[in-house]
């Protein structure tokens, strides 16, 4: 009998873990975000255009990844979208005429925000709105330009 | 020229007669599968020869598979300044493809080969014959509790193999190589998504534990019952599992992830 019992308590921890490995596969690795990191506070920006940023994109203060993307969502009166950013409570000491800017990881990475600290004595709380923000940078618009202005230039060239 | 065709008429016959029996008697296994509920004691059982002796050798090549997808996906990746894109990269490969197949294959060397070995051995020593003397069905008694063992163990399994390779390239990627932490959980959480990805790995899983189990308990049921027979029945397990599970496993991608 006592052979049964050690079989039958490793057929469970075996279950068990198989469970488990199906359950971090679930929870970790997919997007069910069941785990929120504990102690933080929201802040909000405006953007004309978030480019690629996605939730969960990284916020970031000099490099450093002080909070995550909570959500985004689009004003329609205001026409812009809203992005509300959760900071740990660890980093409270922001001033309040601090800019978000949306950057990429190298040319292709991922986005993320980034918050430029400014020189204001008072801190932002939880909900505030960050009012100075920079939109992302666009590849495809970015070439655009570059064209029209070769364009320019090149017909300019001709003239002469 | 008569006779090649002979040759070939009969290799085609004995194939079909052959997957007609191992339809059968999949049937037969199913239609038992209700009485095991009565005696969970055999499923136990033979879950723990199935799927816990299973268990050391699917978590280390789990691991050394993740490992050494980090080590190479990095290398690659690195290249265009995308290392942050080794989670999603490692994470979908493992769970989409490589843990239920790998898997599978893993499953059959170490545990269906076991299967028909046994079964077929059971058959050479005439024990299925003295069990079918005393009123008792080999297929209710023996071979049930083998399969199904087999199919609940293969999910399990798989998700242990994906779950161990990520965290073994985890190691690697974060760990060794320097990726940022965050960034490899992040953008994995946000290219794998649970219905597409980890749902549809699921599935592949439970399919090749059918497929797999099916061809061990048959094989072993219908091997010659000689030395020489349970030693070709058990090659056979092996080979015919992975031409079972790498076809599967192409036509069940095309089906989900097909269309996009």
């Amino acid at each position: 009998m006592q052979t049964s019992r050690t079989v039958e308590i490793l057929v469970g921890v075996f279950m068990a873990l198989g469970i488990a490995a199906f359950l971090m596969l679930a929870m970790k690795v997919s997007n069910i975000s069941a785990f929120t990191e504990s102690d933080v506070y929201e802040l909000k920006a405006r953007f004309d255009n978030i480019g690629g940023l996605k939730v969960r994109s990284p916020v970031r203060i000099g490099g450093v990844r002080i909070g995550r993307v909570a959500d985004i969502t689009y004003d329609d009166e205001l026409l812009e979208a809203v992005v509300t950013l959760n900071i740990t409570s660890d980093h409270n000491q922001i001033p309040s005429d601090s800019t978000a800017s949306i950057y990429t990881a190298g040319l292709l990475g991922e986005q993320y925000i980034s918050l430029e600290p400014g020189g204001a004595e008072e801190f932002y709380a939880n909900g505030d709105v960050i009012e100075e923000t920079q939109s992302a940078f666009v590849l495809e618009r970015m070439v655009g330009k570059f064209l029209i202005q070769e364009a320019d230039s090149g017909a300019e060239k001709n003239e002469k | 020229m008569l006779d090649w065709f002979q040759l070939l008429g009969q290799k085609g016959l004995r194939l079909f007669q052959r997957l007609g029996r191992a339809t059968l008697f999949l049937l037969q296994v199913v239609i038992c599968i209700p009485g095991l509920f009565r005696q969970p004691r055999l499923l136990v059982k033979e879950l723990y020869s199935v799927g816990v002796l299973s268990f050391a050798i699917i978590s280390i090549s789990g691991l050394t598979v993740g490992m050494v997808l980090g080590l190479q996906m990095y290398n690659t990746l690195v290249d265009f300044g995308t290392e942050d894109s080794l989670g999603p990269v490692v994470a979908l490969s493992l769970v989409r493809e490589l843990g239920p197949v790998l898997t599978a294959l893993l499953f059959s060397g170490r545990a269906g080969s076991a299967l028909t070995a046994e079964i077929g051995l059971m058959k050479a020593t005439d024990q299925l014959s003295v069990m079918e003397m005393m009123a008792v069905d080999p297929v209710r008694r023996v071979v049930t509790p083998r399969f199904v063992a087999g199919v609940i163990s293969m999910p399990l399994l798989a998700a242990i193999f994906s779950a161990v390779g990520i965290l073994g390239s985890y190691m690697v990627g974060v760990g060794m190589l320097g990726v940022d932490d965050g960034a490899f959980w992040s953008q994995m959480q946000d290219k794998v998504s649970l219905d597409a990805d980890v749902i549809n790995g699921v599935i592949k899983s439970i399919v090749f534990g059918i497929a797999a189990a099916w061809i061990a308990v048959f094989e072993g049921y219908d091997a010659v019952p000689t030395t020489e027979g349970v030693s070709r029945a058990t090659t056979r397990t092996v080979v015919h599992t992975a031409f079972a599970v790498l076809g599967l496993d192409f036509i069940l991608t095309a089906i989900m992830f097909g269309d996009y």
